[in-house]
């Protein structure tokens, strides 16, 4: 019992630290972006004085504004890497789950492979490439790369999804009076929704927070996603830092992925970890 | 509700194995039969021939006035319970049950009515709005029967329905399954591996094999006719003992003595040609503690034997003794006796004979006891095919 006692509070006060650890810059970006130029340099968590200018700043001057044509683009680049990723993913993640054909291991150890392959090695050669191919600063330029190495991730979770749909529910619904596209459409379907969910909202965190292919292969607001934007922030004249905006912007694009982590965590925590724990 | 025949049917899986072999059968409308076997035999495979969830490698399949080997299962108008039950998880019971008069487009009032009604026969009425995971065992099994009975298939298919139910439940799910198939007098097929529900269940029982089906009859001719060694040892439990036998004459040679042979028996085993080995096969219940037989006595001989063990069941007692022989080579009894595991190896192997004599018997372990064997029950085998002498 004693032992059991102490253990817990060994634990408990790892984890306090490890989350002070994490969330102690978030909340401090948060102050920041609450200060006002004077005060944004006092060192204090709490704000003295609160405004919402730094957050007003992003969105002023409408299209041409700092954020807004940025965060269009984050939603709208994000959005189609995961829906092509997802779509891809599940044929894939299907053959592979449900069929034997020789190669499969393959194909798995190869997506695998490509996923621990270092995004920065990738980004020289793709600069090169898409300007002669005019993929530079454009949308495609983006999504494909995303697609590389959302793709593997989408597929190692959807195949660990996949294999633990109990497929003999095809074979019941036959029996029933279903033909091959109900089963799949009233059995199916429901059944593999929250796995493909839960895929979708992965590599929807995964494009959505790039910063590598982001900043390398941008140039224009026409296609900059918004943590490339972050560092083309200028200061209200050229003696001030934009340190306020940033903030801000940083807190805006963190916002969305927490409200979904918090909202999905259960499922996603079941998706990482299907394959590792019954498999 | 239909007939079903099976003519012919073979069944080649890809990797070339072959499941089931020249399999024929004609199941009467409103029949419940039984499929049994040691599991691997083929009983599934066949099952899933007639549901049309595996093609038919050869032979013809007819439900009622078709054949339909190219039939989809959906189109076959058969029910099926499946061994772990398959039901699915994101509907509610209510739905499960629904799921195919829905596909059917049956209007929604009927549906309601229907499924109420066999919630109601099958006592599940108060879990009609839970999810199949927040369910017992016994509940789910009840709502994989329910998704079946609501649609008045032409027949039931049912692959061993109640395996994954603890033995208590198995024996009460076992009585109300004969009850409703009777009631709605469906034509069924049921897959098991357990001859007691076979016995208990079948209007008539398959007995399978390797693929290969032994013999087809009621509960009551497998048991005093058993065709072979195989069928003679899976029927019945505890199972037939097993004793090397000589004929000569009108007797046959038994470790446990000689026999006098039936007229019957006589003439086959002369045909058989004599002093030829055979197998003796003796039923426990073909014995009886000596000093509790009456008039019966002359109907057979009596023996001593040294009794290693006595299992009181209540209304019986198992006397367990050796007898001085090597045991019986056969394929068919080592084959029963894997299947079985150790809970009732057939008496093949070890010269070891189980007896089932009356409560009321003092037979104790280490007696050196007298019993009684019934003659007329013997029942003799070719030692080389395992066939029965008597139906050669
Ligand atoms: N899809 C398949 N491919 C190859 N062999 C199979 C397949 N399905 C079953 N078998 C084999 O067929 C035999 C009979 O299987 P089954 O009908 O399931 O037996 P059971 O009598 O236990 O229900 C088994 O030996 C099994 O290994
Ligand atoms: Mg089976």
């Amino acid at each position: 019992m004693k032992r059991g006692t102490r253990e817990y509070t060994v634990w408990s006060v790892g984890m306090i630290v490890i989350i002070i650890a994490a969330l102690f810059p978030v909340l401090w970006i948060l102050s920041l972006s609450l200060k006002d130029p004077a005060t944004i340099a006092d060192g204090r968590l709490i704000p003295s004085e609160w405004t919402f200018d730094n957050y007003e700043a992003l969105f002023t001057g409408g299209f041409d504004s700092p954020l807004l044509r940025p965060l269009i683009n984050s939603v709208l680049i994000a959005l189609i890497s995961t829906s092509i990723a997802i779509v891809l993913a599940s044929f894939t993640a299907y053959a592979i789950a449900r069929l034997d054909f020789p190669g499969k291991l393959v194909i798995l150890g190869g997506a695998l492979a490509i996923a621990m392959f270092p995004a920065i090695s990738t980004v020289g050669p793709l600069f090169d490439m898409w300007r002669n191919l005019g993929l530079y600063d454009t949308y495609p330029g983006l999504i494909i790369p995303y697609l590389t190495f959302a793709l593997p991730l989408a597929i190692y979770t959807l195949v660990a999804f996949f294999r633990e749909i109990p497929w003999d529910l095809e074979q019941a619904a036959a029996v029933d009076g279903a033909t091959p596209f109900q089963a799949f459409r009233k059995v199916i379907v429901p059944l593999a929704a929250p796995g493909v969910f839960t895929a979708a909202i992965l590599v929807f965190i995964f494009c959505w927070n790039d910063f590598v292919f982001a900043i390398s292969l941008t140039s224009t607001n026409s296609s900059r996603t918004v943590p490339a934007a972050l560092a083309f922030f200028t200061g209200d004249s050229q003696f001030t830092a934009p340190t306020g905006n940033i903030a801000a912007a940083a807190v805006l694009v963190t916002i969305p992925i927490i409200i979904f982590v918090l909202f999905f965590q259960r499922r996603i925590v079941a998706g990482l970890t299907s394959g590792a724990v019954k498999g | 509700m239909a007939e079903i025949v099976l003519d012919g049917i073979s069944k080649r899986f890809d990797d070339g194995f072959e499941a089931v072999k020249d399999m024929n059968l004609e199941i009467s409308d409103g029949e419940f039969m039984i499929l049994v076997g040691p599991s691997g035999c083929g009983k599934s495979t066949a099952l899933r021939m007639i549901a049309g969830l595996e093609d038919i490698t050869e032979g013809s399949l007819r439900i009622g006035d078709n054949e339909v080997n190219d039939i989809a299962p959906r189109d076959r108008d058969i029910a099926m319970v499946f061994q772990n039950y398959a039901l699915y998880p994101h509907m509610t019971v209510r739905e499960n049950m629904a799921f195919p008069l829905k596909l059917a487009g049956a209007p929604a009032a009927e549906i309601k009515d229907k499924v109420e009604h066999a919630a109601e026969t099958l006592d599940l009425t108060q879990h009609l709005d839970r999810k199949p995971a927040n369910l017992s065992g016994g509940q789910r099994q009840r709502v994989a029967m329910g998704r079946a009975i609501v649609r008045d298939p032409k027949a039931f298919l049912m692959d061993e329905p109640l395996s994954n139910l603890d033995a208590k439940l198995r024996v009460q799910m076992r009585t109300s399954v004969a009850r409703l198939q009777k009631e709605l007098s469906t034509t069924t097929v049921y897959v098991t591996h357990d001859q007691t529900e076979a016995m208990t269940l079948g209007d008539r029982v398959a007995v399978m094999r390797s693929g290969i089906l032994q013999q087809v009859g009621s509960p009551a001719e497998l048991y005093d006719h058993p065709r072979n060694i195989f069928v003679a040892g899976f029927i019945g439990s505890p199972s037939m003992n097993f004793l090397p036998a000589t004929v000569d004459g009108d007797r046959a040679k038994l470790a446990i003595g000689e026999v006098p042979l039936s007229d019957e028996l006589r003439a086959e085993a002369a045909s058989a040609g004599a002093g030829r080995d055979l197998v003796a096969g003796i039923r426990p219940e073909a014995f009886e503690d000596a000093t509790l037989v009456g008039d019966a006595r002359d109907r057979g001989i009596t023996f001593r034997a040294k009794i290693d063990l006595v299992e009181s069941m209540g209304s019986e007692k198992y006397a367990y003794f050796e007898v001085g022989h090597e045991g019986v080579a056969s394929k068919e009894l080592a084959e029963l006796a894997e299947d079985a595991g150790l809970a009732e190896t057939p008496s093949g192997g070890a010269g070891q004979v189980v007896a089932r004599i009356e409560a009321a018997s003092e037979i104790k372990r280490g007696d050196d006891a007298e019993l009684w064997f019934d003659a007329t029950t013997l029942h003799l085998f070719d030692v080389e095919s395992g066939q029965s002498l008597r139906s050669a």
